[in-house]
């Protein structure tokens, strides 16, 4: 991927300059039509499609043009450093980023804001998440707090014997999977040592942690591994619901997938079917379809009256919301059940 | 002179051009000095250091290094887990997690063996098992057609490769690298990045989970999967030795021209191995369905990179001709056995990343010590 | 020089073979490579039983018409007859199934290959019954037999392990090997690319036996060598090479190899 991407990169960076020149002049006499760019990671996980789907609905309806850009792979920086000159080169009001690299995209996002544009990171924040002027996104600590109080409360008073196996996302521990981990293990009642990373946690009924890439085959490998390390989990958290479905592959090859909690976090269409087949137990949903549409109204308010979004009060990002998806509520515990979860879906 | 006597009685024994030893008669000092330079030749090996034979070993048998590696390696985990580790489902479960990776990496040997390098191998995997499930699902195909069809994607991805490899002589790694992207694009835009789960696949298609089924032995799980490795394995080991078709994928990767002029088709050799790592490709994929269990079109992106590290790891010597089929899949469980054992060490998956590396590199470096042996 | 004459003169005297009726020949073969004319309607013939030896300057074309000689490359023109029937060569296997075996100057042997390997590299031998058949199983026992059986023919019986890659072989074992390949299928015609370019003295002499051997049995030989004194010392006629096609044919008890030479690079004007 690396190999392919460095030579045309350093070419079109030049071109992207380029064009910008080119460009600035034409911006200035171009007609009143708002432009706003939309970078996402990738353009093949669902859950960006129907973040694409849900900005594209909304910017027709509100007379803004949107141009869309997508990273190559998840993590691919390079790609989106070109969209965002592109977009600045364009004349863009705004852009709505979910950066695949947090730390390495601030640059070109200041750049971006420097020259007049509205910057809204969706779904994960950057770092600082000041480096953005808004952040649309999904309480990720939230939502794996209550994934963890539903597990907890599920397994009653078992749940001070439990055995416990962590699928996060990767080593590099990005903060989106961080954030979930650590709220599940304090909705679960584990102490969190240091909250800014897992795999400090001292708590015995931890097995242990096995990253998973979010998808079927790192699932299945990391659940086989921990269950290598201890035969009796029964509680299994999973970054999302790909992981979680490759991980009851592996509890299925060894019989035990009746007796094992799993829970997650996305609330994609095919995680909310498997919960409702049973595969897991419960599942933290997602709204990327709001973060986009709003997003889209933001820039139309920053376009038109120069108005920047407010943050959700108590929290330095807006809060696009989340809901326990399950068809075993329990006390305690807000949630709705699989047919409301299935309206809501996306992917 | 003292090697005369050996030297015509052999001559004796023939009846071919050797008889004819009488027309050089006139040149009786040629002849001698002939057959000196034929007999002294012959000692050199056994007058060589120990070293020698040592790399002769290993060039005659290139699976054993990376066999010693893996019984060290076994071992080594063995004494830090003892009965964790030594357990009959801990290392048949080693078995289940590289067998996709085993089947992958057996068409990587082959296009390497050729002195070819294939990177779409991961890419049609994921396209085979994608279509696979899409045609059942989409199009509501008979699971066994639809499997069928996933071979012929995979036998088609391959021969594009072979024609522009064999026919036009595009150079193996653009090729390779220009169809991993065509095919992984297609991959996505055919699928919409749609997954099939496992409970669908499972009600309505069983079949194509076959190699998810498993054979026990006590604690021991072979999944169909695993069977389907070994015996890929061992078929192809038993081409490539036993056959004339084997012995001409080594002859072309080790020397094209020379093998094109020993009569050897270098172009219908070259074609059938891509068309052959294409189907294996195939079969990996209706492997990962078996694994997995759903069909997920964002499996299997670390494929091509993962069965390289196989074949090099397994002595497969990348400047092709050398190597076995069955070192690949020793440098594949290599790759297993660090994973596993280092996870249930306790240690940060970075450090099996590091460890493969390192196995990377001194593979490299000992293939080209036993190829020096050549020169 | 006697050596030539002697070996002149028992085929000539024979009989049984008629020494003056083309074998293989070639009438007007033209190579090109994209500019550079490499033959230009160039004329060949090989006569039974001789050792027709192709002498030229570098660049004169000699390789090419080897090449195209033994199927390795095919002429943009010309026609070829073999027995005084029209001939073509596709590839190498081609010629190979015509009789026509090559010695190349690289010698063509695949280094990581066993002896026995390369010796029937592209004529493997399978097993009888089912086991070749269905399974396509080669008889690696047999396929040896028979080539130790060749090189001990040739006096290399000497290279006691027939399972010794090629590349552990000397210079001098590796021409044998790549003789005792073109020798072993029958071929009629052998045709030797410089086979004592890379060789020292007594290997050479080796060859030039291996050479005479040959023909003794009634094969033909086609020598391209820039070694005079080897190819006065073996050769029946000398083809001289210059800017893409025959000049002439000379014998070598005619000429001296300065004269020889001298046509060869154009000093001197062909013999009518």
């Amino acid at each position: 991927m690396k190999l392919s991407a460095i030579l045309p990169a350093r070419a079109s960076r030049a071109a992207a300059a380029f064009v910008m020149l080119a460009m600035f002049g034409a911006a200035q006499t171009a007609h009143a039509q708002i432009g706003a760019c939309l970078i996402t990671k990738t353009e093949t996980n669902p859950f960006f499609v129907k973040m694409k789907q849900g900005a594209q609905k909304r910017a027709a309806e509100l007379g803004i043009e949107l141009n869309s850009y997508a990273g190559r792979i998840d993590g691919d920086n390079e790609s989106q450093v070109k969209a965002i000159e592109t977009c600045i080169a364009g004349g863009v009001k705004g852009i709505l980023i979910t950066p695949s690299n947090t730390k390495a995209i601030v640059p070109s996002v200041q750049q971006a804001r420097d020259a007049g544009i509205l910057v809204i990171a969706l779904d994960t924040p950057l770092e600082p998440i000041s480096a953005a002027d808004a952040t649309f996104a999904t309480d990720n600590f939230r939502a794996g707090e209550l994934i963890g109080q539903w597990a907890r409360a599920a397994m009653g008073s078992e749940a001070a014997n439990a055995r416990i196996a962590l699928l996060d996302l990767d080593v590099s521990q990005p903060s989106v999977g961080v954030l979930r981990d650590q709220g599940f293990m304090q909705g679960f009642g584990i102490d969190l040592g240091d909250p800014n990373k897992w795999g400090d946690e001292t708590d015995p009924r931890i097995v242990g942690h096995d990253v998973t890439a979010g998808n079927e085959e790192g699932g299945r490998r990391a659940m086989e591994n921990l269950l290598a390390i201890d035969p009796r989990i029964n509680v299994v958290y999973t970054i999302n619901e790909p992981a979680a479905a490759g991980a009851y592959e592996a509890l299925k090859s060894v019989g035990r997938e009746r007796d094992v909690l799993i829970v997650s976090v996305d609330g994609g269409c095919p995680g909310v079917a498997n919960i409702k087949a049973g595969v897991i137990g419960a599942t933290s949903q997602q709204y990327p379809l709001l973060m986009a549409s709003k997003g889209i109204e933001a820039i139309h308010a920053w376009a038109s009256s120069g108005a920047k979004p407010a943050n959700t009060p108590g929290k330095d990002f807006f809060d696009t919301g989340v809901k326990l998806v399950t068809d075993r509520p329990v006390a305690g515990v807000e949630s709705i059940d699989t047919d409301q979860g299935t309206a809501l879906c996306w992917g | 002179m003292t090697d005369n006597p050996q030297s015509y009685r052999a001559d004796g024994d023939g009846t071919g051009v050797g008889t004819g030893d009488g027309a050089g008669a006139g040149d009786g000092a040629g002849a001698g000095a002939g057959n000196t330079v034929a007999a002294a030749a012959v000692h050199a090996p056994a007058h060589e250091p120990p070293l020698w034979r040592v790399r002769h070993f290993f060039h005659r048998h290139p699976e054993a290094v990376p066999l010693f590696v893996l019984l060290c390696s076994l071992a080594g985990f063995g004494l830090a887990l003892g009965g964790k580790f030594f357990s009959p489902f801990a290392l048949t479960l080693i078995l289940q997690q590289v067998a996709v990776v085993g089947i992958v990496g057996a068409a990587q040997t082959l296009v390497i063996l050729t002195a070819g390098i294939d990177l779409s191998v991961g890419a049609v995997m994921v396209l085979s098992s994608v279509v696979m499930g899409q045609f059942t699902f989409r199009y509501g195909l008979p699971p066994a057609a639809a499997v069928a069809c996933g071979f012929a994607v995979g036998a088609l991805c391959g021969a594009v490769n072979g024609f522009l490899v064999a026919r036009v002589r595009l150079p193996p790694f653009i090729v390779t690298l220009g169809m991993w992207q065509i095919v992984l694009a297609t991959n996505f835009l055919y699928s919409a990045n749609e997954t099939i789960r496992s409970q669908d696949i499972a009600a309505q298609a069983s079949l194509l989970q076959f190699f998810g089924g498993k054979a026990q032995l006590g604690g021991a799980v072979f999944t169909y999967g695993v069977i389907a490795m070994v015996a890929l394995v061992a078929g192809l080991q038993y081409a490539l030795t036993r056959t004339a078709w084997g012995r001409h994928v080594y002859a072309v990767g080790d020397d094209p021209q020379a093998a094109q002029l020993a009569g050897v088709s270098a172009r219908r050799v070259l074609f059938s191995v891509y068309i052959l790592a294409g189907l294996i490709c195939a079969l990996a994929g209706w492997v990962l369905i078996g694994r997995i269990g759903s069909v997920s079109p964002t499996a299997g992106q670390f494929a091509n990179i993962e069965s390289i590290t196989a074949v090099v790891i397994g002595g497969v010597s990348l400047f092709g001709g050398r190597g076995s089929i069955a070192g690949m899949l020793f440098g594949a469980l290599i790759v297993g056995v660090f994973s596993l054992g280092l996870r249930l060490l306790g240690a940060d998956p970075q450090w099996t990343y590091l460890l493969i590396g390192l196995l990377i590199i001194l593979a490299i470096a000992a293939d080209q010590w036993i190829r020096a042996l050549a020169r | 020089m006697n050596a030539t004459v002697d070996s002149v003169a028992p085929v000539d005297a024979a009989g049984s073979v008629d020494s003056t009726v083309a074998l293989m020949s070639a009438r007007g073969l033209r190579k090109r490579y994209g500019n550079v004319t490499a033959l230009d309607d160039a004329d060949f013939e090989l006569r039974r039983g001789e050792i027709l030896a192709v002498i030229g300057d570098n660049g004169a074309g000699k390789s090419t018409l080897i090449k195209i000689l033994s199927g390795a490359e095919q002429p943009d023109d010309g026609e070829m007859q073999l027995d005084g029937a029209p001939a073509r060569f596709d590839s190498p296997a081609a010629a190979h199934a015509a009789g026509v075996e090559t010695v190349y100057q690289n010698l063509a042997l695949s280094p990581a290959l066993s002896i026995a390997d390369n010796l029937f590299l592209g004529r493997e031998i399978r097993r009888r019954g089912l086991a070749g058949k269905w399974l396509r199983m080669l008889d690696h026992r047999e396929m040896e037999r028979q080539a130790r059986r060749k090189l001990s023919d040739l006096g290399l019986l000497t290279i006691q392990n027939i399972r010794q890659t090629v590349e552990t072989l000397s210079g001098g074992q590796r021409q044998g090997v790549a003789v005792a390949r073109a020798t072993a299928f029958g071929g009629r015609i052998i045709i030797m690319d410089e086979p004592t370019a890379a060789l020292g003295v007594k290997e050479s002499r080796r060859v030039l036996r291996l050479i005479r051997d040959i023909k003794s049995h009634g094969l033909s030989v086609v020598l391209v060598s820039h070694n005079m004194p080897h190819v006065f010392e073996v050769a029946d006629r000398i083809h001289i090479h210059r800017l893409g096609r025959r000049l002439c044919v000379i014998r070598p008890g005619d000429y001296s190899m300065d004269n020889a030479v001298a046509f060869m690079t154009g000093a001197k004007p062909a013999p009518s």
